[in-house]
């Protein structure tokens, strides 16, 4: 019995000794990691940058046509017209989600009765799941239902209901406020997280050395604000750039394509429209854009100067 | 350069009131140190003077002029914090100059104040340092050379040298009040450590439970403690202190202490006969005694620090400390007698803990 016992165990235990290198325990290690990020995100990406660069349709596997997918977007205006919504659409709901989501973050940073209660209320936006709050403002946008046109036309305002997704700039704010709307909670947490990590000492010193309010803010909130501000920043451009939920639930795209950006146009083009390879080629036309936002980002999350150095207070 | 002038004042949080009324004129050019145990109020009273806390009741004025409702950053003072609060993303220069930079002051006005403020506290190696590549006794120096370039009418100090090692505290001590020899500007200095308060105030303001117990110079408390509180606070080690009945005989006085041991104290001490008293002497007031003299003590420890010894024995059931500048080799257990220096005995009211 003890002879046998010793037997096994001798295996086991250089198994174990192999398991005390360094270099065999990482492999080990990542083994895992490598697997999953290989199969769920390699292998889609790959498969989806590839059709991009054939004619596949859906039925028919296609062959490879080189860029030609490319060279006809170029010249496709429904496609130039969705960059430039995507451009429009991100840059205007990330300055709003910034500008609104620090004002409500300097707001919650203010001790108030009950601040928990209020905080939590805030996050509602970014709880609710996205195609329901998109089909609540659908329905607040209907020409006919619209709880926002009735309130207006009742405080005398208008006379006519507002046809929000009936005009191309009238939808583009519309779907534009949708994405501020459940955007904000998400930058605000985040910035409030980031306000409270900064010492009151801090105000009270620049209060002392004669700064006003203002003065703090920009001298101390700002700066130290930086860091945090960088992170959120980063993904709420990404997230923003490839929304597809709100737009596909409130206006699939329309009036005119007015609204369509660059992922519900893929979406649009490959399934509905049967033309994956050119689907997939919009979708792949989106990474330059995205890659160029975190590429300015990581120079902007670098480690700011005054970070550097011995890490204890 | 400015008086401070703090009247009748309270201060309190919500439903707790943490300090009851206080009164203290501090002068001109002092260097005045609040001491007391934590959670007294020093901080509370100090950054009242600033103008970081509102003040419940009372009245403070700098110079001459009620502050109450100004704002701290007309008040004209300076304060160096306990985390010393420096601008983690300016450089020490900048951290210097943000003040007189928010006072649109001329780019070579700053500079020539920047680099004297360096100058004087040896700054000018780490100019465009960050804090964060700092020494904490760097960092403190910044701070302090924050408050200096400022040259405000008052210099306000919270524990500046808490975060920092002793014998780097020792050091600091000393610069600061050189500092204030040669600047002169009206300082109000809050530590809970005694020791600093001895060496570098002008005057001491002992507060306890938000109340000022005694303020004087630091040998007028040391001599002169109006009560148990401040003479145990003010000292180190501290004064011993034994409960007993005050016992007069003609002309003669000595207290009963438990188990019938009796303290000599000086017949012209005040106190009447048979009125519960504490006994208080200093450990340095201690001397040795031969057989018959003096009170009988048994050694606990023997605490030689090289300059001198300091003796731990039990006295009637109370455990004395005794600082003896000779150098004593007592085993434990070994009986030895104590004769306290008649003029330096101090004696107590048991139940108010006033001096008598
Ligand atoms: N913002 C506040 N709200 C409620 N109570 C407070 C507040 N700040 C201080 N206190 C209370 O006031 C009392 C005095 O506090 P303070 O900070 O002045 O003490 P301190 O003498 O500076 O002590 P330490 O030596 O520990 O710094 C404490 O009991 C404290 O709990
Ligand atoms: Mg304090």
């Amino acid at each position: 019995m003890a002879v046998a016992l010793g037997r096994q165990a001798a295996p086991r235990r250089s198994f174990v000794e192999l398991l005390d290198d360094r270099r065999v325990l990482s492999v080990l290690c990542m083994l895992p990691a490598v697997g999953l990020l290989v199969t769920f995100l390699a292998y889609p990406l790959g498969l989806g940058v590839w059709l991009g660069f054939t004619d596949t349709k859906i039925g028919r596997p296609g062959v490879f046509i080189g860029i030609d997918n490319y060279i006809s977007l170029f010249d496709d205006s429904v496609f130039l017209l969705s960059v430039y919504n995507t451009l429009v659409y991100t840059i205007v709901a990330t300055i709003l989600k910034f500008g609104l989501g620090l004002w409500l973050a300097l707001l919650l940073n203010n001790s108030m009765p009950f601040k928990a209660f209020i905080r939590a209320i805030v996050l509602l936006p970014y709880i609710i799941p996205t195609v329901l709050s998109a089909l609540a403002f659908w329905w607040m946008y209907d020409p006919q239902f619209s709880v926002i046109s009735y309130v207006l036309s009742k405080m005398g305002l208008i006379d006519r209901y507002v046809d929000f997704l009936g005009q191309p700039n009238a939808a583009r704010a519309s779907v534009i406020a949708a994405n501020v709307w459940r955007g904000i909670p998400f930058v605000a947490i985040c910035l409030l997280a980031g306000l409270q990590t900064i010492s009151p000492s801090l105000y009270e010193a620049a209060a002392l050395d004669g700064a006003n309010p203002w003065q703090r803010f920009r001298n101390v909130t700002v700066p130290m604000l930086m860091p945090i501000l960088s992170v959120v920043l980063t993904f709420s451009v990404l997230f923003t750039f490839t929304d597809f939920q709100l737009i596909y639930a409130i206006t699939r795209g329309g009036p005119l394509n007015a609204t369509h950006l660059m992922a519900t146009l893929a979406f649009q083009r490959a399934i509905p429209g049967g033309q994956m390879g050119e689907g997939a080629a919009i979708a792949t036309a989106m990474i330059p854009f995205l890659v160029f936002a975190t590429v300015f980002s990581y120079y902007g999350l670098q480690r700011r100067k005054w970070q550097q150095g011995s890490a204890d207070d | 350069m400015a008086s401070v002038d703090i009247r009748g004042v309270e201060k309190q949080f919500g439903a707790t009131k943490v300090i009851h009324g206080i009164d203290v004129s501090i002068a001109d050019e002092e260097f005045v140190v609040l001491v007391g145990p934590s959670g007294c109020g020093k901080s509370t009273l100090l950054r009242m003077i600033a103008g970081l806390e509102e003040i419940t009741a009372g009245e403070i004025s700098i110079g001459g002029k009620v502050v109450n409702n100004v704002a701290p950053k007309d008040r004209d003072i300076a304060m160096v914090f306990q985390n010393y609060a420096l601008y983690p993303h300016m450089t020490v220069r900048e951290n210097m100059a943000f003040s007189l930079k928010l006072r649109k002051a001329a780019k070579s006005f700053i500079d020539e104040r920047v680099n004297r403020a360096a100058d004087i506290l040896g700054l000018q190696p780490y100019l465009d340092r960050y804090p964060r590549q700092l020494s904490g006794g760097q960092r403190q120096r910044v701070a302090m050379g924050r408050a200096i370039v400022r040259d405000p009418q008052v210099f306000l100090f919270d524990e500046p040298l808490s975060n920092l090692d002793a014998k780097l505290r020792v050091q600091m001590r000393t610069e600061i009040k050189a500092l204030h020899q040669r600047l002169r500007t009206t300082s109000v200095y809050v530590t809970h450590d005694q020791v600093e308060a001895m060496t570098m105030a002008d005057r001491i303001v002992v507060m306890h439970d938000g109340i000022v117990e005694q303020v004087g110079t630091p040998l007028d408390l040391y001599d002169h403690p109006v009560n148990t509180f401040v003479a145990g606070f003010i000292g180190s080690p501290a004064m011993n202190f034994v409960s007993g009945t005050l016992r007069r005989s003609g002309g003669d006085a000595h207290v009963e202490a438990a188990g019938g041991v009796k303290l000599p104290v000086p017949g012209s001490i005040g106190g009447a006969d048979g009125q519960g008293v504490v006994f208080g002497v200093r450990p340095e007031h201690l001397d040795l005694a031969s057989d018959g003299a003096g009170v009988s003590a048994k050694v606990i420890v023997v605490e030689p620090t090289g300059a001198d010894t300091q003796v731990f024995a039990d006295v009637a059931g109370t455990q004395i400390s005794a600082v003896f500048s000779e150098r004593h080799a007592f085993k434990p257990d070994q009986m030895i007698r104590f004769q306290p220096r008649p003029d330096s005995v101090h004696l107590f009211d048991a139940a108010s803990g006033r001096h008598l």
